[in-house]
């Protein structure tokens, strides 16, 4: 396996690009593994990988029904942040952004990740206060980076937003996550593949999971597109489709629905904007970055209905460019090259469960709602670390699926037990 | 677009509506023990394909209706008013 | 390749010449050029820069697949990066120039990147840039933020604007029977026989004339039969939109459509929006969206001076342009002969070479009688010439490889490879398109909802076939049975070819064109194990520029094919996403933007209140008065004087946006029961009572006072930003949860104008205002109650007694149209007696100091006994919530409660979003927050309303900091009970 660096892309480059190698295997799935993974997007592979690194289990499979990343994987807008506020969620997006910031390194991998700040329009005093408060929160739980701007400090990072006197929500501040930003999602994907790939970690590709066999309240067998595959623990990671492999399992109901989010991306700019901006105003919400390519990556509010179908239609297109053009008005002309949509699970407090569940060898991970990219490397390490040991990590205590029982809502907006309205 | 056929205002778009949620919870009693509430207020089937589901016509009449929709290929089924009374009046399936 | 003007042919119209400018020259063409047709006809060959290698770029079609000429138009606030000149409508005064270069396209220096090409290949930045060269050495993600920046600033492909879009776009909607999309042969017979069947027909064509390819045909027969079938068209109702790309098909049928209104217009009128954005709703759609011709990848086929065969018989035919004096046409199929005897009658000199070694006799006598000279068994290997093309070496095939053969001199190098059906907007209804052996290309496959292809997009090559594919559609979409076309194909079968490269010799051979993605990258990431199409794509970035893949696609799969020795449809197909071609967001947004980006609703009062010096602020959608500052006042000095004025004298707020709900009927006291936490059953006739509403998972939702005016007749009101949320919950539970009661909600929020009156005066002041003063008596009306009366002049207004600010108030609501009057009525007899008028600032004032809460504290998250309010939940009913709210973790004695906060000094000063922590803490999450904060008239200093773990009962007699780390330095502060001025509320029952 040839190592990633700058040496090797110009050795290669001079000898023929004849040294690089598969990035991950393509194997015939064995007759058994003492895990298996049933997802290969970014929280499955990453799980696979932080089971092998972390805890020295390297018999897993990661079970893929297509192509690795070819779920929210690929979809998504790619933004990383942890300026998550509630109790639990805090501590476990800090984690997450801690692991980003390495994340290159450690995979050798060049994931892009680009701490270029994450920026969050204010509009009136009382919002000032309310996401200050969050922001003093961060500023006291390991982001020292986290502030608030006045608007002329705006202006002069971010020039070309609405300042116009016309504007129907004008911008008065500003909340800064200078440690945020954005990261190039196949990277991360296909870093994570090739890290798992060389612990011996079988990732099987068009394998589709068909049945879910058990004994009593353990999973032995896996029935799949390739065969059967028995198993000593069972993880699942298949945003979207959580519902249909726990109906597998033997078990009907979770407080998850699965809803559709679409994406957008533009031509390709010369550079115009080098932040992450957020939005949130007259009931929208929107956030808007400039990819690597020059691309303008945006996206707003669910298509409000459930759906497994990943389609979107045009009025979620409308309300996304009619913001993207209060945000930005010189975007008008600048033109949509892509929109696109994926599939995610919407819990019913907005946040997400890593969970053992009435099944002895199962374990859950899901309800990622629209932020389940920046989640990635904690996702990874706190589900490898609650399968290898059976027993939730205390970051991800209030992380399970009988919270609601005990009362707890790790509610981030507010908004209360219905799904669509965390998006 | 999805184009739904309000019993009371004919078929009209999506966005003239807004989505309720999973139209086969049976609320308890106010007073029920509270896992009964738990379990309608917080676990969901989340049924990939037909599923009985609220919208309320919002921009419209600003009734309530249920649908029966394929949420993979969003085929509508049938639509009737929420309300028992108005279902009966109306009599109307697609 | 240097093109010259014929003096005659074409559809131009040689009578109207057009200037226009490029990179700041000037130049001319006629009106029915594009601004690829004139520039070719002026001389210009290199027109743009390739993304990565900075390599010179021509003109490669004529079409949207247009992946050379991509250009900026236009200056200042219309700039408009990233324009294909192919599609671009000359106008006269037009200016382009080009982008992605310096100092100009034709001398970039960024064309030195591809010197270091074999460095660049696909995905190599995910291999480096990590950390220090050599060997990624580093933590942190610092040093890739570096190269990054120089990443960044080369990557793009043309310049946005950086103001406002001056121009307005409309979004306009339409319903019709059948969508037929493409006015090609098969296009306009569908929409033909399908207005024949009696339906209503719109046709879209995103060129300027209707006809398709039939514009790019020479024969006057073709022109004859384009003619009449327009004019049937016309004849027949059909609506016809030219300029109107379809660029996405959605769920039943609807379409989005993007009209180019005054792009190709020298002068836009004023009145006229740029473009129009269309939602069309379609019982059916028909897609005859025709097919794009292919091309082979060579080493160097990305010269400019190469191009489709099918585009310079276009440039011929269409724009009297001859695009080469010395042309190679290079083809393995049929349908380039035509246009290599047309190039010859034009006078070209042109050589044309079949990969087939056998050819139909007609084409043979056909290319004779042309004089055009023929070789068989080559096709192009390389092409010569740096800037542009000046010759192609060729290459016969052997076995299983490429022989090197000889070389032809030439200007103008034509490609035809193959065809592929236009099967986009199909794909986006999730239809897998399907590959055909025989014609070498992906044809539609059959689709479960109602769109059907018709003509050269289903596979038909002639035209005769095309037309009868046209009606057939129009009798399938109507529901009708029709006869299957077969696929004619062509004469002589076509030899697949998609790449030709020699042996073991390195070539640079070009698949996507803009993003410089070649065979060898496609080879590559089949090395490295991205062998799906979608780690294809995403891998060498092949397909994600501008033309979204129109020209490489095939070519990549066919050279992954290769790699994994499978055929075609074992790689799998690319899924093509909306929009077909790329849409201005400024379309999409249409009419709503800048002011016009969300509604703005205002009270009956907003032009009294601006008129009597309000500053007005955002509450949700509505504009609220936020301040009334006199002539040199501060903000601050303002609003305490308002409150001051309230709590001395008395004041006026415009409380018109709160909700207000009218609920009606025989159980409606039943009603308000269930969904209040407290006690409405019995509530009184002609008495209000504040309530508190619980979700269904037992936190607060929102508060408001309920009045009863009559046995069946409440008014509900809410917060201003619940009022929406609460009325749909209210129709929900009344329609799904409880149908049997009797209960009719109305929302009335637009219906009153409301003011709150309050302060020590406010009796008199209103009472001067009634026909019977004595209506409000402390008798007559006492604290909570509420009665219908009259003010003067007959104005009907329903007065309830109930106070936010703890003053004695009164809130006065008269029918919308009456606000003003009521207004003037009021303010003649406050501002005597030395009232004011107040606004949201000074109410916030009051209710701080009162310890009352809103949307600040109920921020979703709270319980009723979070917010000191748990003796409103009734111990004796079951309500909404009631059940849910007793969870374990709800009912904690350590969960934050509802405090008031002093600062220690009270000389200091704090921000609402302050933590609360215990005093040297440092870190973690603290023990509470601030709300809202006031300087307090009445207390004579700073305070605070928030939340503490516990409540005021563990913290009395701590100290405890108030840390604001994102603002200001810590303060110390004291926790008190939130009813900080007036705790037994004596000053409501004045």
């Amino acid at each position: 396996m040839t190592r990633f660096s700058a040496w090797n892309v110009f050795w290669q480059g001079i000898s023929g690009q004849k040294g690089w190698t598969r990035q991950w295997r393509d194997p015939e799935p064995k007759p058994h593994y003492d895990v298996i993974i049933v997802g290969g997007g970014l929280h499955g592979l990453a799980t696979a990988y932080y089971l092998a690194k972390n805890h020295g289990i390297r018999n897993i499979a990661v079970l893929e029904k297509g192509w690795i990343g070819g779920g929210n994987a690929g979809r998504n807008t790619t933004i990383v942040r942890s300026n998550y506020t509630q109790p639990g969620n805090r501590e476990f997006y800090e984690d997450s952004l801690k692991l980003w910031e390495e994340l290159s390194h450690e995979l050798n991998y060049n994931v892009m990740f680009s701490q270029r700040s994450h920026i969050t329009l204010l509009h009136s005093p009382g919002a000032v206060d309310a996401v200050s408060r969050d922001y003093n929160i961060m500023r006291r739980t390991g982001n020292a980076d986290a502030g608030i701007w006045s608007l002329e400090q705006l202006k002069e990072a971010v020039p070309h937003l609405n300042y116009a006197s016309d504007a129907r929500f004008p911008i008065m501040a500003a909340a800064v996550h200078k440690r945020a930003g954005t990261a190039r999602h196949d990277a991360v994907i296909w870093g994570y593949a090739r890290a798992a790939d060389q612990f011996g970690i079988d990732i099987i590709q068009n394998c589709e999971v068909t049945g879910i066999l058990r004994e009593g309240s353990k999973v032995t067998t896996i029935e799949t597109t390739r065969g059967k595959i028995t198993t000593g623990k069972l993880g699942l990671a298949v945003a979207g489709n959580t519902s249909r492999l726990w109906n597998m399992a033997g078990m009907s109901h979770l407080p998850i629905e699965s809803h559709k989010l679409q994406a957008f991306v533009s031509e390709p700019l010369k550079p115009l904007l080098d932040q992450v901006v957020v939005f949130g105003m007259g009931g929208a919400h929107f956030y808007i970055s400039q990819s690597d390519k020059g691309g303008m990556v945006f996206g707003g509010d669910l298509d409000w209905y459930k759906s497994y179908a990943q389609k979107g239609n045009l009025p979620i297109v409308q309300d996304v460019a009619e913001a993207a053009m209060s945000v930005l008005p010189c975007l008008g002309r600048v033109r949509l090259l892509r929109h696109w949509s994926g599939v995610v699970d919407m819990s019913m407090d907005g946040s997400h469960f890593i969970s053992k569940t009435p099944i002895d060898n199962l374990y859950l991970n899901a309800g990622w709602n629209y932020g389940g990219f920046k989640a990635t490397p904690a996702s990874g390490t706190y589900f490898a670390d609650l399968i290898a040991n059976d027993r939730p990590h205390k970051v991800i205590a209030d992380h399970d699926l009988k919270r609601f029982e005990r009362g707890i809502q790790l509610d981030e907006r507010g908004a209360g037990p219905d799904p669509k309205l965390h998006g | 677009m999805i184009r739904i056929p309000c019993p009371f205002c004919g078929t009209r778009d999506h966005s003239e509506f807004t989505y309720g949620g999973d139209g086969s919870i049976i609320y308890p009693s106010l007073d029920a023990p509270m896992q009964d509430w738990h379990d309608a207020v917080f676990q969901r089937e989340n049924i990939c394909g037909v599923q009985v589901e609220t919208w309320q016509h919002a921009n419209g009449c600003r009734m309530w209706i249920y649908v029966e929709r394929d949420t993979m290929t969003h085929e509508i089924h049938s639509v009737r008013a929420a309300h028992p009374d108005m279902a009966v009046a109306l009599e109307v399936t697609i | 390749m240097t093109g010259t003007r014929l003096n005659s042919g074409g559809r131009i119209d040689r009578s109207r010449p057009l200037r226009f400018t490029w990179d700041g020259r000037s130049y001319q063409g006629y009106a029915g050029d594009t601004l690829a047709s004139a520039l070719m006809a002026g001389g210009e060959v290199i027109l743009g820069r390739s993304f990565k290698y900075h390599r010179p770029r021509g003109i490669m079609s004529a079409g949207v697949e247009e992946s050379g000429a991509i250009v900026t138009l236009g200056t200042g606030d219309r700039v408009e990066p990233n324009a294909k000149a192919t599609m671009v409508e000359l106008f006269d005064g037009l200016a382009a120039k080009g982008q992605n270069a310096w100092p100009s396209v034709r001398n970039d220096v960024g064309s030195a990147l591809g010197l270091f090409g074999r460095f660049f290949s696909a995905g190599f930045y995910y291999k480096t840039f990590m950390g220090l060269p050599p060997f990624e050495w580093g933590r942190g993600t610092g040093v890739w933020m570096q190269y990054e920046k120089l990443i960044r600033k080369a990557a793009g492909m043309g310049e946005a604007a950086r103001v406002a879009d001056p121009d307005t776009y409309d979004h306009v909607h339409a319903f019709c029977d059948i969508l037929v999309v493409g006015s090609g042969p098969a296009g306009m017979s569908a929409a033909l026989q399908a207005a024949k069947l009696g339906k209503d027909v719109i046709l879209v064509e995103q060129d300027f004339e209707l006809g398709g390819d039939l514009l790019n045909q020479r024969d006057p027969m073709s022109e004859a039969q384009r003619q009449e079938q327009v004019t049937a068209l016309e004849v027949a109702g059909v609506r016809i939109m030219t300029r109107t790309t379809a660029f996405g098909l959605y769920d039943y049928g609807t379409a989005g459509l993007l009209q180019r209104v005054t792009d190709h217009l020298a002068v836009k009128p004023d009145h006229s929006p740029r473009q129009r954005f269309w939602t069309v709703r379609a019982g059916a759609t028909i897609l005859a969206t025709g097919a794009l011709e292919r091309t082979l990848a060579f080493e160097n086929n990305d010269r400019p001076g190469v191009m489709t065969s099918a585009a310079a018989r276009s440039y011929l035919n269409r724009f009297g342009v001859l695009p080469g004096q010395k042309i190679v046409l290079s083809t393995n199929n049929d349908s380039a002969y035509v246009t290599a005897a047309e190039l010859a009658q034009a006078g070209a000199k042109i050589t044309l070479v079949d990969l087939r070694a056998e050819i139909s006799p007609n084409l043979s006598a056909l290319m004779k009688s042309a004089g055009v000279k023929m070789k068989t068994g080559l096709a192009p290997r390389k092409a010569l010439g740096k800037k542009s093309v000046t010759g192609v070496q060729l290459a016969r095939p052997q076995d299983d490889r490429w022989i090197a053969a000889e070389t032809l001199p030439c200007d103008l190098l034509l490609v035809s490879a193959g065809w592929s059906p236009v099967v986009n907007l199909l794909s986006h209804r999730g239809a897998k398109p399907v590959w055909d052996q025989t014609l070498a290309c992906f044809l539609p496959a059959p689709c479960s909802e109602n769109v059907t292809m018709a003509g050269a997009a289903a596979g038909h090559w002639n035209t005769m076939d095309c037309a009868a594919s046209g009606v057939a559609a129009a009798h399938l979409a109507t529901g009708q049975k029709a006869d299957e076309i077969a696929l004619a194909g062509w004469e002589t079968p076509i030899k697949p070819v998609y790449e030709v490269r020699l042996a073991g010799k390195k070539t640079k051979s070009f698949v996507d064109l803009q993003h410089d993605v070649t065979s060898s990258d496609i080879r590559l990431a089949h090395q490295e194990g991205f062998v799906s199409v979608e780690h294809l794509k995403r891998y060498t970035t092949l397909g994600m520029a501008t033309d979204q893949g129109k020209m490489g696609n095939i070519i990549g799969l066919a050279l992954m094919a290769e790699a994994l020795g499978k055929d075609i449809p074992a790689v799998g197909t690319t899924r093509f996403r909306p929009p077909y071609t790329p849409v201005a967001i400024g379309a999409l947004a249409g009419r709503n933007t800048g002011s016009h980006f969300k509604v703005l609703r205002r009270t009956p009062l907003h032009d009294w209140n601006l008129r009597h010096g309000a500053t007005m602020t955002d509450a949700g959608l509505w504009h609220r008065p936020w301040y009334f500052a006199r002539k040199g006042e501060s903000f601050n000095e303002t609003y305490i004087r308002e409150a001051t004025t309230v709590r001395d004298t008395l004041g006026i707020c415009d409380v018109s946006s709160l909700g207000k709900i009218a609920v009606q009927g025989p159980d409606a006291s039943e009603f308000l029961n269930r969904i209040y936490s407290n006690a409405f059953a019995k509530l009184a006739v002609g008495k209000a009572r504040y309530g508190i509403m619980l979700r269904d998972d037992g936190m607060v939702l929102d508060d408001g006072t309920t009045w009863r005016l009559s046995e069946n007749d409440f008014l509900l009101t809410t917060t201003t930003t619940g009022a929406g949320k609460v009325m749909v919950w209210l129709e929900e539970l009344l329609q799904l949860r409880w149908p049997e009661l009797k209960v009719h909600v109305s929302s009335v929020s637009d219906q009153w104008a409301g003011v709150s009156v309050a302060g020590p005066k406010t009796r008199a002041a209103i009472a001067a205002c009634l026909e019977d003063p004595e209506a409000i008596s402390a008798e007559n009306l006492p604290f909570m109650g509420v009665r219908e009366t009259r003010l003067k002049g007959g104005i009907k207004c329903l007065i309830a007694r109930i106070s936010f600010s703890g003053e004695l108030a009164y809130e006065v609501y008269v029918p919308a149209n009456n606000g003003e009057a009521m207004m003037d009525l009021l303010w003649a007899t406050s501002e005597p007696l030395g009232g004011c008028l107040y606004g949201l600032e000074a109410l916030g004032t009051l209710r701080i100091e009162k310890g009352h809460v809103t949307g600040a504290e109920l921020d979703g998250r709270v319980t009723i006994d979070d917010a000191g309010l748990g003796k409103m939940a009734s111990l004796k009913k079951s309500f909404i919530g009631s059940a849910l709210r007793k969870r374990p973790a709800l009912e904690r004695s350590d969960r934050p409660q509802l405090v008031g906060i002093f600062p220690k000094d009270r000389s200091e000063s704090f921000n609402g979003g302050a933590l609360l922590c215990n005093p040297g803490e440092i870190s973690g999450f603290g023990e509470g927050w601030i709300t809202a904060v006031t300087h307090s008239p009445a207390l004579g200093h700073w305070i605070g309303i928030g939340f503490i773990s516990g409540g005021h009962d563990a913290w009395q007699g701590k100290s405890v900091t108030a840390t604001d780390p994102v603002r200001k330095g810590d303060v110390t502060v004291e926790i008190v009970s939130p009813h900080m001025f007036d705790p037994k509320g004596e000053r409501m029952h004045g």
